[in-house]
């Protein structure tokens, strides 16, 4: 999806550069809180693992690979605001030094694929985790979730950048279709890889995923040969979970039944096998089986023709539940942001060393 | 990272571009990408004096044809995908032969097409002139935020470090009969990733441990101050100067 010079007009760059600026800036100043002075090397390190990981290609069925994206992936394990930041790095590096998307395109790369990506990944990710039971697998199932919908997200902005400035006039219904159709299938390689390498990593070290904080188990002590709680030390996390209040309910009901939604639309819409051969029937050239397959427009826009009767209902569907429930739990989780931080009072400092 | 180690994107050199410092060269190609992206379309003609300047630039600056049209490969799904928009777009249609084209998706095309391309050839010469760290360095003077370009640096640095271990993990698995088919192996992969995340995650909370207990404050110490004296500044304006006069020359032709 790295859109290169020329593709987006540039009144649009300049205000998608202005919008990533902005985010560039509100994550430097919250990824000095959630890393705190160790900020600068670990995200560092970050970045070199998602790029690394950008390069782990996985089979999708014969003959076919796509690789990650890892704005989920980075979010879920360090932090929406470095998982925004890294990405951001990795992209500008990528549009430098390896001419992997435009200059100018940088502000319309850094929007669709760090900011989109990781805010709705975090946001359905928090959402899921605080109204599924408080396991490690009900983490894991969250980032499958988080990362299967953040890539057709991704799409879909992709597309409305598309629309206010693409400087040729592809029949929007067409790039609306062709992008999310594809980006669908994506996303399920991209879900699935997520949620198995976040599993793996909880199982080795919980307390390096970010999205399992407040996961661990109060500690204990054996005191005298038997255990003994710990003094509670932060007793704030115990306070946010308290009961199942209407609205934890209302939540659980409603997300549960949209992300169901997603995917009984998904396997009604068509089969992906259907997709590749219309794609194959359509003389998609090699190079696109070969290795772009994942986020090549020439992959995005070569499956144009499948029959869009077939597909378009449940694409359809799959586009609407998956914008729904971004928007719901984006609201969702400012509320919960809002009520916390409302409870909590002033506890956070914002670090200004450096 | 260390003397005499280059990034492999790197080709080492004495041109006048490489002399340049970096942060005049970054400021020139993004000038001449703006330029570029800003020129309209139906000026054929502009596009190919641009080519012409770039052609130029890479001559002085000695890089051999071969390198930078390898380089270029990167363009390729763009490429295929411009070559789809004229069977994509509806509009005008003209018969050429024995296909139906749209006017429209042509000149679609051709705009994804020269502007990409220059972008791309731009950028690979840049890279292939400047080192990664003087890059680095030349960001900051440009006033990116420290942070960003000390993220940028330690990305740089532990890049080949992370990719290297992938690939021995690669090698690991391999060399037991390991073989990517199939949606089966997501999970090896998946733990692989794991494993890599940990292995590097732990790596840098050591290297940052070492380098606290040497003095590390949260920036690095800059030895080298680059600064750029009026002629190097005005050689490196020659390239957007003389591609935004082709640029006006261009709208108003």
């Amino acid at each position: 999806m790295h859109v290169p010079d020329g593709f987006i007009d540039v009144p649009v760059s300049a205000a998608t550069g202005v919008v990533a600026a902005g985010a560039v800036a509100v994550s430097l100043r919250g990824a000095r809180r959630e890393l705190d002075e160790r900020t600068a090397p670990l995200a560092g390190l970050v970045a070199a693992f998602i790029f690394a990981v950008q390069m782990l290609n996985f089979p999708v069925a014969a003959g076919t690979s796509g690789h990650l994206l890892g704005g989920a992936l980075a979010a879920i394990l360090v932090g929406p605001y470095t998982g925004v930041l890294c990405i951001s790095v990795v992209l500008l590096m990528q549009g430098i030094l390896f001419a992997d998307g435009g200059l100018t395109a940088l502000g319309v790369n850094i929007t669709d694929m760090a900011v989109v990506t990781t805010v709705v990944a975090y946001a359905l990710f928090r959402g899921l985790v605080k109204v599924l039971p408080r396991t490690r697998r009900s983490v894991t199932i969250a980032s499958f979730a988080a990362a299967l919908v953040s890539v057709p997200a991704a799409a879909l902005a992709f597309t409305a950048l598309y629309a206010v400035g693409g400087t040729t006039d592809v029949p929007l219904g067409k790039v609306l279709t062709a992008m999310v159709g594809v980006h669908v299938l994506i996303g399920i390689g991209e879900a699935a890889i997520t949620a198995l390498t976040v599993g793996a990593v909880i199982a080795v070290r919980p307390d390096l995923v970010y999205g399992a904080r407040g996961l661990s188990a109060p500690l204990k002590l054996r005191v005298g040969g038997e255990l003994v709680d710990a003094a509670p030390a932060a007793p704030a996390p115990v306070a946010a979970r308290s009961g199942a209040s209407p609205r934890t309910l209302w939540a659980t009901g409603l997300v549960t039944a949209l992300v169901l939604a997603g995917f009984v639309s998904f396997y009604a819409s068509g089969s992906p096998d259907g997709l590749e051969k219309v794609a194959a029937d359509h003389g998609i050239d090699k190079q696109t089986e070969e290795h772009a397959t994942a986020d090549s427009p020439l992959a995005d826009y070569g499956v144009k023709d499948i029959s869009d009767a077939r597909i378009s209902g449940g694409l359809a569907g799959v586009i609407g539940v998956g914008a729904t429930v971004a928007v719901g739990s984006g609201i969702f989780w400012t509320v919960r942001r809002r009520r916390t931080a409302a409870g909590a009072g002033t506890g956070t400092v914002p670090a200004g060393n450096a | 990272m260390g003397a005499g180690h280059a990034h492999k994107l790197y080709r080492h050199g004495h041109s006048p571009v490489h002399e340049l410092p970096p942060h005049c060269k970054l400021a020139a190609v993004f000038c001449f990408v703006i330029v570029v992206v800003s020129t309209p379309r139906e000026a054929v003609w502009s596009f190919a004096l641009y080519g012409v300047l770039l052609a130029a630039v890479a001559a002085v600056a000695r890089i051999p044809v071969g390198f930078l049209l390898r380089r270029l490969l990167i363009e390729i799904p763009f490429v295929a995908f411009a070559l789809l928009m004229p069977f994509v777009v509806p509009g005008h249609q003209v018969r050429y032969l024995g296909l139906s084209l749209s006017v429209p998706g042509l000149w679609g095309a051709w705009n994804v097409l020269a502007k990409g391309t220059l972008g791309v050839c731009a950028s690979v010469i840049l890279a292939s002139t400047t080192e990664l760290r003087s890059l680095l360095l030349g960001l900051q003077r440009l006033r990116l935020p420290s942070l960003l370009v000390q993220i940028a640096s330690f990305m740089i640095r532990y890049g080949d470090v992370i990719t290297d271990e992938m690939r021995r993990m690669s090698i690991a698995r391999r060399s037991r009969g390991f073989e990517a088919r199939g949606v089966r192996h997501w999970g090896v992969l998946a733990k692989s990733a794991g494993a890599l995340f940990i292995r590097s995650y732990e790596r840098g909370e050591r290297v940052h441990l070492a380098m606290v207990s040497r003095g590390y404050a949260g920036t690095m110490p800059v030895i080298d101050e680059v600064t750029a004296s009026r002629a190097q500044w005005t050689r490196a304006a020659a390239l957007p100067l003389s591609a935004l006069a082709v640029c006006l020359l261009g709208w108003t032709l």
